[in-house]
């Protein structure tokens, strides 16, 4: 099957230090890759690469080329990459506005859909991201009264509001309980067979649970790359038996 | 002997919680003080000027020089004068700020632009009245007018509402500029649906500040739109605004009363544009919470 995502030789520095070295990665369509490893290894700033949302990081340089579908990023308008490639980040972060505001932020932005097909839209998203029972008799209050694991839920639908083929996921459970994590977990498996994920996380658990492969970054490498089973059974790299083990990161 | 061996024992003249009570008593002598005079002038004017206030003092134009008579033309001098001011200087200077805090980075241009505005933040307005009456009354011939007025006006509250409007943008966290780049929206979209939606509390501060400013103007208002007691019939024909009248009336020794009473409307005016703007800003901020 023709890669999803295909990145090659992608280096990338803040100022003088470098935080990405000489990465090759692919994503097959309909997996769930994880990225795992200690803070400051390049994980987060790999997310960001691959959606163009660099302007906020002052000093970013990079180099290589990440190629969607077989397209070079860069030319692709930013606009119709992002639409195609969502970004979930690690704080939950609703619009002010309502919960149903929040998910129809996305297809408003291409002009005005018909009410009707909006609100079915938006409800077939908020069930997607298993929101749906929860809050849809208060689909029209702020969505910054919700918790923070249906924040979370909401910020998913968010996206998928959106229709993108690839969703990158930055920790997105790092600041939830283990019932929203759950939750959370199983919306991913769901969303699987019409989805392709990347999730960065720092819970190597959460990454054998749900994942297909792993790829394990230390300080800008890649380490090691391959099917959870074996990584998390049979690691190749001692380095990333050691972070499993807890002995480093 | 080393200074570990004898340790410092702290001289304590008046115990902490003495001092907090002289601290509360000050702070609210202060408070107090401040309030106090904000009453009495209030007071005062409303003592003078309330007696004077008639439907008829409200609704007919001034006569003998405003010594009897109403101010009409006054009153819609200066409603006209502002809301010209602001219908020029909002878009403007929300404009200007969007651009310098959405559309470029930090550089040196931006540090002087910043600085322009600031400093002309900071002009007198009667040198605002003076480049009023060179540039609009007599090079570009408009006569002393409501629109000439209306202009120097803007351009005098311009800064103000230029660098609120930035504070304003720039409180708006990052990361809901980022979340709205990520569903695709382009920059546009995202400062029209995000960042002026969230930051219009500070903004309309700014144009809350600019509209003071505008309606109370004299030394501004009298060198460009003139000081004319006829009910203006365009924006080319001058006027009095409610300020300079009470200037010209308390001066001239024509009628203290009716200074008075022009004064009492005057800061009428202003409570009820900002008990309106904040009202609306409520409605629209209720529905965002």
């Amino acid at each position: 099957m023709p890669d999803k995502l295909a990145i090659s030789n992608l280096n990338a520095w803040y100022d003088r230090h470098q935080v990405l070295k000489e990465i090759n990665l692919n994503i097959v369509p309909n997996e769930i890759l994880a990225v795992i490893g200690p803070a400051h290894s390049g994980k987060s700033t790999l997310l960001r690469i691959i959606n163009r949302l660099t302007e906020s990081c002052p000093g970013l340089r990079w180099q290589g080329s990440v190629w969607l579908d077989g397209q070079n990023i860069n030319r692709l308008p930013p606009t119709e990459l992002r639409r195609r490639i969502g970004l979930i980040f690690a704080t939950p972060v609703p619009l002010p506005g309502t919960i149903f505001d929040n998910v129809a932020y996305g297809p408003r932005l291409r002009g005005h859909p018909r009410k009707r097909l909006l609100t079915d839209t938006v409800e077939r998203c908020l069930r997607a991201a298993s929101l749906w029972e929860e809050v849809k008799d208060r689909l029209h209050t702020s969505a910054l009264r919700l918790s923070g694991g249906q924040q979370q839920r909401l910020c998913i639908a968010r996206t998928l509001a959106v229709d993108p083929e690839l969703i990158l996921m930055d920790e997105p459970c790092s600041g939830l309980d283990p019932i929203s994590t759950a939750q959370i977990e199983n919306t991913l498996r769901e969303l699987k067979s019409r989805y392709t994920f990347i999730l960065v996380t720092n819970n190597t658990k959460q990454a054998a649970r749900v994942s297909d492969r792993v790829a394990f970054f230390l300080s800008g490498e890649l380490i090691e790359l391959g099917p959870v089973s074996q990584i998390f059974t049979a690691p190749k790299d001692p380095r990333t038996d050691d972070y499993l083990a807890g002995r480093i990161g | 002997m080393s200074p570990a061996q004898t340790p410092a024992k702290p001289v304590v003249l008046v115990p902490p919680s003495t001092w907090q009570t002289i601290v509360w008593v000050l702070l609210g002598l202060m408070t107090l003080g401040t309030v106090a005079i904000l009453f009495f002038i209030i007071g005062y004017i409303a003592m003078r000027g309330l007696p004077v206030i008639t439907p008829e003092f409200l609704f007919s134009l001034p006569r003998h020089m405003g010594k009897e008579g109403g101010i009409l033309s006054p009153i819609i001098a200066s409603w006209t004068l502002t809301l010209l001011a602001l219908l020029i200087a909002t878009p403007v200077g929300v404009g200007s700020a969007v651009y310098l805090t959405e559309y470029t980075r930090e550089s040196a241009i931006t540090k002087i632009i910043r600085f322009g505005a600031d400093a002309l933040a900071g002009v007198p307005s009667i040198i605002f009245g003076l480049f009023g009456f060179i540039l609009f009354v007599i090079k570009l011939r408009m006569g002393w007018s409501i629109l000439a007025g209306g202009l120097t006006l803007a351009l005098m509250v311009l800064p103000t509402i230029i660098r609120t409007s930035e504070e304003a943008i720039r409180t708006v966290p990052l990361v809901l500029r980022e979340v709205s780049l990520s569903l695709g929206a382009t920059r546009w979209q995202t400062v029209t649906r995000v960042v002026l939606p969230n930051a219009l509390p500070g903004i309309l501060t700014g144009i809350i500040l600019g509209m003071g400013r505008s309606i109370a103007e004299t030394a501004c208002v009298i060198f460009t739109a003139g000081s004319s007691l006829l009910l203006p019939r365009s924006l080319l024909d001058p006027a009095r605004s409610m300020a300079v009248h009470f200037y010209i009336l308390a001066r001239e020794g024509l009628s203290l009363e009716r200074a008075y009473g022009t004064a009492v409307v005057l800061v009428v005016s202003i409570l009820v544009i900002n008990a309106l703007a904040y009202t609306i800003m409520f409605r629209f901020m209720r529905h965002r919470r």
